[in-house]
């Protein structure tokens, strides 16, 4: 297998401060990861940086042969205004951005693609319904649908299954494992500790600094866990320029 | 005589022109209104006409009044201020509104400045509350293609417009339209205002725009028909206000606007889309 994403000692952060600080590794296609970690830990500052929403402080994020529109990025707090007026069907319909573009068509082979998602997470008969009357498990199976329709070689999820309900996340978690079945490589950040056991292959346990990364059951013991949770969230306004570096 | 008031925009030359004009500019500034309005922006617009006073002064010093120079001052002057703005923005930490605000108190200022020195009290009140007398043949046609102008632009834009307003981050995600379709609907405001200021007036000129807009997020649950019925308002509007200044012998543009002022708190009150009375009276509620 080959690396599709390589870290080489990144550290992401916020005006000086690491929020991710020198993590290094690689992902490889069709990999499953969970990114687990305290509040605080840098995952979503980690998927900011790999979908290119945040340059590092230093170190490099390599894509290989990775274009922006083949990773599809589903944000933490979305931010989606609600109160705009256009339907459920016209939300998911925007993941076929990649194929029609700005003026592209949607014929009947497009619309199809759009009902086949809507039907996959469940939603069918919601169509038209405006975006604001929509409930946060309903619209995240929205944006999964959207997810779906990007037809992306690489899908960032932070945290995905937050505020959702057990129903919702069995039927999303199918959608994930389809997407592994598919060779797409799939890397989410999650806090059920049993979901990543039951479904997540790979596990990168963070904690600003990496405190783990391979297979899960290597990686969520509990010595590590405990690591994880000791860390400190706080930046240091008085803290010392990083010394990794000057080394 | 009130059949001949009633008629008045179709059978009066002048009123004819206006009506023309207003319908024009209603078609290319309703749709704009509704953008604005859904992001937020609707004081945006009222900022922005007194954004292209300094031009129009400029303009007014340069070629004298009711000239087409007074037009295209304004139009560099509001593409200056918009541009301006939306680099700051993107580019600092400054918001949208601030970063405006900064810029068209500067223009205000600018424009008084220029006017008071260069040109007396008429001339102010022309520019402010526009003449719709003088509406000539190529005032019509710079109306007529910034309402061509805009309607293409709008359908070209349409998609990553809406997506921007929706979901700004998912767009950042799959495409860097977001930036250049941004200024290119500010540049499309600017060029709906410049267009409604002779008939108008500057500080009417964003009535056309905004009124009809509010008014129809009253009456449609969706964007589109939320366009189209904006358009639908603003021409009723023209007619109505023309054909009501006509029979009282009353300005034309603030006739228009206030006609659409009043189906604005009508629209509040008996909008079938969250009016006030269908709130008051919404019926039983359902099994399901």
């Amino acid at each position: 297998m080959s690396a599709l994403l390589q870290f080489d000692d990144v550290t992401l952060g916020y005006d000086r401060h690491p929020a991710v600080h020198h993590l290094s590794g690689k992902v490889d296609a069709g990999e499953l990861l969970a990114v687990l970690g305290p509040n605080g830990a840098g995952k979503s500052t980690l998927f900011k940086g790999v979908v290119g929403l945040l340059a590092p402080l230093t170190g490099r994020i390599e894509l290989h042969g990775l274009r922006r529109a083949d990773i599809a990025y589903l944000p933490q707090a979305a931010d989606i205004d609600r109160s705009f007026p256009i339907s459920l069907y016209d939300l998911v319909a925007m993941g076929l951005w990649r194929a029609t573009g700005l003026f592209g068509s949607i014929g009947r082979n497009e619309r199809h693609k759009v009902e086949h998602a809507i039907a996959a997470v469940g939603l069918t008969g919601f169509e038209e319904r405006p975006i604001g009357t929509l409930s946060v498990g309903q619209m995240q199976r929205a944006l999964f649908a959207r997810l779906l329709l990007q037809d992306a070689r690489v899908l960032v999820l932070d945290e995905p299954f937050n505020a959702v309900d057990s129903k919702t996340i069995a039927d999303l978690v199918v959608l994930v494992q389809r997407w592994h079945g598919e060779h797409r490589t799939v890397i989410a950040a999650l806090h059920d500790l049993e979901l990543v056991r039951d479904h997540f292959p790979q596990t990168l346990l963070l904690a600003r600094e990496p405190v783990a990364w391979g297979v899960t059951r290597d990686v969520l013991t509990a010595d590590n866990l405990l690591k994880a949770r000791r860390m400190c969230e706080a930046f240091d306004d008085d803290a010392e320029a990083c010394r990794v570096d000057a080394a | 005589m009130l059949r001949q008031s009633l008629l008045a925009p179709l059978t009066d030359e002048a009123l004819r022109r206006a009506f023309i004009g207003a319908s024009a500019i209603a078609l290319g500034s309703g749709p704009v209104g509704v953008f604005l309005m859904l992001r937020r922006m609707a004081l945006m617009g009222d900022t922005m006409t007194h954004a292209i006073l300094p031009g129009v002064a400029v303009g007014f010093l340069i070629a004298g009044v009711d000239s087409v120079a007074m037009t295209i001052g304004g139009l560099v002057a509001g593409v200056i201020v918009a541009v301006l703005t939306g680099i700051v923005t993107r580019t600092t930490h400054l918001k949208e509104d601030a970063s405006l605000a900064g810029f068209f108190l500067i223009a205000l200022a600018l424009g008084v400045v220029i006017l008071s020195v260069g040109g007396g009290d008429d001339e102010i009140v022309h520019v402010l509350f526009g003449d719709v007398a003088a509406l000539d043949g190529p005032k019509l046609v710079l109306i007529a293609v910034v309402a061509s102008i805009s309607l293409v632009v709008l359908a070209l834009i349409w998609r990553p417009l809406v997506l921007e307003c929706v979901d700004p981050q998912f767009l950042r995600s799959v495409s860097g339209a977001g930036g250049p379709v941004h200024i290119a609907f500010l540049a499309l405001v600017v060029l709906n205002l410049v267009a409604a200021f002779p008939v108008m007036g500057t500080l009417l000129a964003v009535g056309l725009m905004m009124l009809p807009a509010v008014a129809a997020r009253f009456w449609a649950r969706d964007i589109t028909s939320m366009a189209v019925v904006s358009v639908g308002i603003g021409i009723v509007s023209a007619y109505v206000g023309l054909a009501a200044a006509a029979a009282l012998n009353a300005k034309p543009g603030p006739a228009v606007i206030l006609v659409a002022g009043g189906i604005y708190v009508g629209s509040i009150l008996f909008g079938r889309v969250g009016g006030v009375v269908w709130r008051a009276f919404p019926g039983r509620h359902l099994e399901a």
